[in-house]
């Protein structure tokens, strides 16, 4: 993986085998598997209750049905989303793994590929059966959201690729001590892409920090459509422009760290 | 000549001769204060078994790493089975390969899958039949369906070998092959390293702190200390120079600094 191209002859075959191999992973370890389904249960069986609470006692949340669940289910595929890349990199750390893959004639575009495919397998494990729960037990039908649901969700899943692109390079370049920082970045986004609170709650000059986040167009734009019931193309558009500009930018910094560890000799010590 | 020299005269479009399988030039790698490599020079040919000698420290880690591209140099340059690392390392990756104490395989995925991973990202063709001729080679059978943090020692150095032999490189890089092993298993493993250069005219560079190893296994011996080459020569060549009959007491003298003296005395 020692090619720094990003594109120069992409091979399906060799993502595949990527694939192959967290799917073996996943296959092999009932635990990683009920961990993908547990977390989000949690979150939409805790949020969904308080959102029934809420909905009898206050005529705007009564009116505005759904919202809280529906920002549950959309962080979760935001922060799955970024999981789901990131733990399939650890796993390749946690392995002692990734001087294998380095030597391998697998690129690096070819790795980050597979983990978002990844990402996106996990997702499914984890988001899916949230999004059934929600049905039944509190009436909410995510899908019913239609053509919109595709836009709020490409859109979060981009930038949870771009998180978890950036930091994998970190610990790529800082070994398993820059772990924590899997776990922690993306809450640093929660306040700030208001998730369960309108733009306009923030303060005036926190706003325009919250407008650069493609997460808080998706989270405004769900609110829009069930509040409002109107479909703001303008607000996907917007995200989505960001979004490349991310995508682009993590890209970018996961080669440079690479190329930083290689230069360090990280990638031969690997732990701590 | 000596082989710096010939080192250094790289080979370029216009030679006839097949480039030599690994060839460095005026390598160096510094971390912050330390030259961890100082200006090595060697060309290895194809065909070659050598040995990377050095104590801890002395930069055969850092050397295989930055011929396999995992390290990029302060200065010098590499160049394997013709191609600059790490510019052109997507032409050479797939032709070669390796073996390392400091990677490992993953432990929950079996061994067949683990080969059938690997085989898929070397784009190995017939995979399935690939994976049971190296399991009837590395006695793997016994085991092949067994999770890689189930096995034994010797049997993870075997499927190591094995992940390492998938593709039938022309290139390996071994770095401390039979490490931890015990000496039935090692002698197994030196064997079968010897049958496979031998079978498929492949060049294999070694670092290794077994001397007996070294000596049954290579034609020619680098003796490396605080990241300069100290010697580079035969085996024999080398015990005859510093007038020992073991490369174990050539290494002591080395790392005990008695190189001038033990030279002179076979002067």
């Amino acid at each position: 993986m020692t090619d720094t191209s990003l594109h120069r002859g992409i091979s399906v075959h060799r993502i595949g085998a990527m694939i192959l191999r967290y799917w073996y992973l996943l296959l092999s370890s009932w635990p990683r598997l009920l961990e993908l389904l547990y977390w989000p249960a949690l979150q939409v069986i805790t949020w969904g209750f308080l959102q029934l609470y809420i909905a009898e006692n206050a005529s705007f949340f009564a009116r505005a049905g759904g919202t809280l669940i529906g920002a549950v289910i959309l962080w979760d595929i935001l922060f799955r989303g970024q999981l789901g890349f990131s733990i399939s990199f650890l796993e390749e750390m946690w392995a002692r793994n990734l001087g294998n893959l380095m030597m391998s004639p697998l690129k690096p575009i070819e790795f980050l590929l597979s983990l978002m495919a990844m990402s996106l397998i996990r997702l499914a494990i984890g988001v899916i059966p949230m999004t059934l729960l929600a049905l039944f037990l509190f009436h909410f039908n995510v899908y019913a959201l239609g053509l919109p649901l595709i836009a709020f969700f490409c859109n979060l899943i981009f930038t949870s690729w771009s998180v978890g692109i950036f930091v994998s390079g970190l610990v790529l370049r800082n070994g398993l001590g820059a772990e924590s920082i899997v776990w922690t970045l993306m809450f640093a986004i929660l306040p700030l892409a208001c998730v369960y609170y309108p733009v306009s709650v923030l303060p005036a000059w926190l706003q325009y920090v919250a407008w650069a986040l493609p997460p808080t167009y998706a989270f405004e734009g769900m609110r829009a459509l069930l509040i409002e019931h109107t479909f703001r193309t303008d607000l996907m558009l917007e995200a989505l422009a960001i979004n490349v500009v991310l995508l682009g930018a993590s890209f970018w910094a996961f080669l440079a760290l690479l190329r930083s560890a290689r230069e360090h000799g990280s990638l031969l010590a690997g732990g701590e | 000549m000596t082989e710096n020299d010939e080192a250094s005269s790289l080979p370029t479009v216009a030679d006839r001769s097949p480039p030599a399988a690994i060839a460095v030039d005026h390598l160096v790698k510094v971390y912050k204060q330390t030259r961890a490599v100082d200006d090595i020079s060697f060309s290895l040919p194809r065909g070659s078994i050598t040995g990377l000698l050095g104590g801890n420290g002395a930069g055969k880690t850092t050397t295989i790493a930055m011929i396999m591209g995992l390290v990029l140099p302060t200065s010098g340059r590499v160049q394997v089975l013709g191609h600059r690392m790490p510019e052109d390392s997507a032409s050479v990756l797939g032709r070669m390969n390796f073996e390392s104490p400091y990677v490992d395989m993953p432990m929950r995925l079996t061994v067949r899958q683990n080969l059938t991973v690997f085989g898929k990202l070397y784009a190995v063709k017939n995979l399935s039949d690939r994976i049971a001729e190296l399991a009837e080679d590395l006695d793997l059978t016994d085991f092949i369906d067994r999770a890689n943090g189930k096995l034994s020692a010797g049997q993870k150095t075997r499927v190591a070998l094995a992940k390492a032999l998938i593709n039938q490189p022309e290139l390996l890089l071994l770095d401390e092959p039979t490490a931890s092993l015990d000496p039935d298993t090692a002698d197994w493993v030196r064997a079968h390293l010897e049958r496979y250069r031998r079978d498929n005219d492949a060049t294999i560079l070694l670092a290794s702190h077994n001397m007996l190893e070294v000596e049954r296994l290579c034609d020619r011996v680098i003796i490396m200390k605080r990241g300069r080459i100290e010697d580079d020569d035969t085996p024999e060549a080398i015990m005859a120079r510093y007038n020992r009959t073991t490369l174990e007491e050539v290494f002591l003298d080395v790392a005990r600094g008695r190189v001038n003296g033990a030279k002179e005395a076979a002067r």
